[in-house]
């Protein structure tokens, strides 16, 4: 039950906003923000319950003659991306506080029902479940991003859901097969079947997952959608985008294709790696390149998901884990960073990298904030993204180590435009743009200091989240033997 | 079985009908008359049987059929107000037609014996053909239905010649009796007979769902016919047609599955590719239409190339989906175009529909879930219409076959988001869109049936 409020209470929220429109827009903001925080309370109810032991899910028919059901459930992976969608849905609605959407209530709408089936992607357990709802949570960012977007938004947002949607079909055929192979929609059923496929099978099926994946991600060569979206596209949806949506490509990868195509993720994992870590080496000199600032960090959160993808292609419990607890830290920062960016904009009215400069002096409290999450982005030690890192270079080492020092240019690399971006921005001579700069308030503060702490918490703590995953990620491993 | 007793009289009552002064009664009579046919389809639920000495046979899938066909016929009849508004129109015989052709429609879905497939599919032709002419002052419906007129009866032709092959064949018309024919290791068949037979008998009833190759005629006749007949043509015409070839192969030639699958294959592939690689290129959302109903076509065949004793249901499930997004599309177009005339003629082309999200947010919304709907989107139920009849092809091996519908699908979701984009992200001119409740009801309800289904696909499954 607890499993089915988590998708039940934004589904509720949205519907209401959707047929309460024409209220003032501080009452859709509050109504998307309740239901988020609800989510939120019950999430983290969830996980103070949490035992490895227990099961919490349920399953229901959906298609009897078909044998395909409507079956969700929560083990250690699960808990951490519902936890981190509950954690970042009430902070992406409160950044919006200071400014006021044209048809707001379908605007909030839409941010919660994008929660609603990333809470489902995060829980099925039935291949078709799990479709469903990936597809289902592009629809409405999709919708967001073009139509509050900029002035070339429909083209870019269009390029977007052409080339995921045209991926994900290829894990369509590839599910179908399976399905067909096993007469079962069951994730832990089928993959003792998938094991019985010959290799050949094997390899197409990991290509087919890889490239629906590859391109959600996005991992060099389909990343093309990405920076252009990313940049054109009204920040909350920036952020669902960065922070949520790509995440379900590295969980695809953990949950469907490890377990689904074992063998072709031995034969041709390496060439993935080998990819994603080129990616990851390009997406950095990019970045250190960009002087957009909301580009930049769109080529930086390129690179990020490359190491997470090879990680997770490593197949070991370092890369994996490495690649669970990096996509949580990946994901608070990217939105921690995309909100700056609009500050920013909101109050100089540009994202041009030489135009800024010297804002630590009007509002220190913001250069604080900003340092704090992008020590965690550069994966700085007792920050978050300081132990997902280590655990995912040391996967890729174990695995290779060639890869394993290639991949680790990302900590120079990193640290070269994050700290560019920063002290260009921040530091030095404040001028005529960013002179007359207001301090953060009231609502900025509200996604900021959360944001921090757990930047914090987080590089202080691993522990807590790493146990959670632990048996969940062992179990994987065991599937693919 | 009783729908066939049922419009074949109250098609006369409407006839006459047209003598009353006040043509307001059509309307209402008509969609009663209608809704009587439906209800009473359900009178030989779950007792099936074989009527009429041996030429109608009632199953559960036939009355299935039929139901989504009169349920389609009475969605357009709903929004086939217009008639009445239209000094030129003559709606008391429009409406007699309708129903006189969803007694050919429905004989179409429960045939027993060659003959009565025949006389379903010349009384739906015909009955189509006159209406595709029905605007007599349009210059484009007259050549369209002078198109459709001589294409189709050189293909029911071809399809007669078919039978009589067939019947020199089994000495038979009733199918299930060919199908014991063929069953028997060793017969009297003669197999060149069989199989030019089969081969014409499916070409006629493939040209009545507008298969490549011989879709020739549907992007004129869509485009020329009054937009109300298209919307029935593209629903209940291919419902009826796809149910009757089901029902052929599944009863009678099921047998034979190695040498017709073939050429469903290649039909179905060839829909695929011809209708989505055209329709990127239309300017008209009637033609875009067209080609996608075209291409719609080669997806069903996708569950006729998988027969099993599933794909029935497939395409059940199918026909149903898309008659609720065609239906839906083709009314917004109708309601947005009617008031915008180029050159005397209603503008139907892709950019009528700019700023509709402004002018009508309620039809903007219908418009984007049938477009959904048609691409099959998750949450539709254009999705699970694909996904049952990808399977159903994929059951039976057929891999490659799945490939290449899946990447036409994904062209599709180009063309079907034009309108999207032009609704909601386009500057439009005209003023906003006043509705009549009654509109709004029952494009309510094909768009609430498209959600519905997209997220419980069982309802109707359930009942088979």
């Amino acid at each position: 039950m607890l499993a089915l409020t988590l998708i039940l209470i934004p589904l509720i929220g949205s519907l209401v906003l959707f047929l309460l429109k024409g209220s003032s827009g501080s009452s859709s903001k509050n109504t998307a923000l309740v239901a988020s925080l609800a989510t939120l309370a019950v999430a983290i109810y969830a996980f103070t319950t949490f035992s490895p032991q227990s099961t919490i899910g349920v399953k229901y028919s959906w298609m009897k003659d078909l044998n395909i059901n409507f079956h969700i459930s929560i083990d250690g992976i699960s808990l951490l991306l519902v936890l981190l969608t509950a954690f970042l849905v009430p902070l992406i609605i409160t950044s919006t506080f200071k400014h006021t959407y044209k048809n707001h209530a379908s605007f909030y709408a839409l941010i919660l029902l994008a929660e609603t089936a990333l809470m489902g992607v995060f829980m099925a357990r039935d291949i078709f479940l799990f479709y469903f709802f990936y597809e289902a949570a592009l629809i409405p960012v999709y919708f967001i991003a073009a139509l509050w977007g900029g002035k070339d938004a429909p083209r870019i947002t269009f390029k977007m859901f052409v080339y995921t949607i045209f991926g994900s079909l290829f894990m369509l055929v590839a599910l179908v097969y399976l399905y067909m192979k096993g007469a079962s929609a069951e994730i832990d059923q089928l993959a003792i079947t998938a094991k019985l496929l010959s290799p050949n099978a094997q390899n197409l099926l990991f290509w087919a997952f890889f490239i629906a994946f590859a391109i959600k991600m996005p991992v060099l060569p389909f990343h093309t959608w990405q920076p252009d979206a990313y940049s054109e596209s009204p920040t909350p949806a920036t952020m669902l985008l960065s922070g949520l949506l790509s995440k379900m490509g590295v969980y695809g990868l953990i949950r469907i294709m490890l377990p689904l195509a074992p063998v072709g993720v031995s034969n041709w994992g390496q060439f993935g790696m080998v990819l994603s870590i080129i990616g990851l080496i390009y997406g950095s000199i990019i970045a250190i390149q960009q002087n957009n600032i909301k580009r930049l960090i769109a080529y930086s959160s390129f690179a990020h998901m490359g190491l997470m993808a090879a990680g997770v292609l490593s197949g070991n419990i370092n890369g994996i884990q490495g690649a669970l607890l990096q996509m949580v830290a990946h994901g608070v920062n990217a939105v921690g960073l995309f909100f700056i960016v609009k500050i920013i904009y909101d109050r100089t009215g540009t994202r041009d990298l030489t135009a800024l400069g010297g804002i630590t002096q009007k509002t220190p409290a913001l250069s604080i904030y900003f340092m704090i999450i992008m020590l965690g982005s550069v994966a700085l030690p007792l920050t978050n993204g300081f132990v997902g890192e280590f655990l995912l270079l040391k996967g890729l080492y174990d695995k290779n180590v060639w890869l394993g020092g290639l991949a680790g240019l990302t900590i120079i690399l990193g640290a070269v435009y994050m700290l560019r971006l920063m002290q260009r921005s921040m530091f030095g001579e404040s001028n005529d743009i960013t002179a007359k700069f207001k301090d953060v308030s009231g609502s900025e503060v509200a996604v900021l200091l959360p944001i921090a702490a757990v930047v914090l918490i987080m590089g202080l703590f691993p522990n807590v989240f790493l146990k959670i995953t632990e048996p969940a990620v062992n179990s994987i491993l065991q599937m693919m033997k | 079985m009783y729908p066939i007793l049922v419009l074949s009289v109250t098609g006369l009552v409407t006839l006459f009908l047209g003598f009353l002064k006040s043509k307001k009664i059509l309307l209402p009579a008509s969609l009663l008359f209608v809704a009587i046919a439906f209800l009473s389809n359900f009178i030989d639920w779950n007792a099936p049987g074989l009527y009429f000495y041996d030429m109608l046979e009632a199953t559960n899938l036939s009355i299935i059929f039929s139901s989504i066909i009169l349920l389609s016929a009475f969605l357009v009849m709903a929004l086939s107000k217009g008639f009445l508004d239209d000094e030129h129109a003559q709606p008391a015989e429009y409406f007699a037609i309708l129903q006189f052709s969803l007694v050919g429609a429905i004989m179409m879905t429960n045939f027993q014996n060659l003959i009565m497939l025949f006389v379903g599919v010349e009384i739906l032709s015909v009955s189509m053909y006159i209406l595709t002419g029905s605007d007599k002052r349009n210059i484009r419906g007259n050549e369209a239905a002078l198109k459709y007129f001589l294409m189709g009866s050189f293909a029911t032709g071809i399809m007669l010649f078919g039978m009589a092959m067939l019947y020199g064949a089994n000495y038979t018309f009733n199918i299930s009796d060919a199908r014991i024919l063929l069953l028997q290791p060793v017969t009297d068949v003669r197999p060149v007979f069989l199989y030019v037979g089969v081969t014409f008998l499916l070409i006629g009833l493939l040209f009545k769902v507008s298969a490549a190759p011989f879709h020739f005629w549907t992007p004129d006749v869509y485009e020329g016919a009054p937009t109300i007949f298209t919307t029935f043509m593209s629903t209940v015409v291919k419902t009826a047609g796809f149910a009757a070839i089901y029902r052929i192969l599944e009863v009678s030639f099921s047998p034979m599955y190695n040498f017709w699958w073939v050429m469903i294959v290649t039909m179905a592939i060839l829909s695929l590719f011809i209708s989505n690689i055209t329709a990127i290129a239309q300017q008209s959302f009637k033609r875009m239409l067209a080609f996608s109903s075209i291409s719609h076509a080669g997806y069903m065949l996708l569950a006729v190339v998988g027969l099993n004793n599933k794909s029935g249901d497939s395409i059940v499930f199918y026909s149903l989906a898309y008659a609720l997004a065609t239906i839906s599309a083709f009314g917004v177009l109708m309601i947005v175009s009617k008031d915008r005339l180029v050159d005397g003629r209603p503008n139907e082309n892709i950019a009528v529909l700019n700023g509709l999200s402004k002018k009508s947010p309620f039809l903007a919304v219908v418009l984007a879930i049938s477009m959904l709907s048609l691409a099959g989107i998750p949450l539709t139920a254009g999705f699970w219409g694909k996904f049952y009849v990808f399977t159903d092809a994929a059951s039976r091996g057929h891999i490659w076959v799945l490939v290449i519908a899946i990447m036409m699908s994904a062209v599709g979701i180009y063309y079907y988001f034009k309108p999207i984009i032009a609704a909601y992200m386009k500057e439009g001119e005209g003023e906003n869109i006043r509705l009549s409740a009654f509109y709004k009801i029952i494009l309510g309800l094909t768009t609430a049936g498209s959600i519905l289904l997209g997220l419980f696909p069982d309802l109707i499954r359930e009942l088979l």
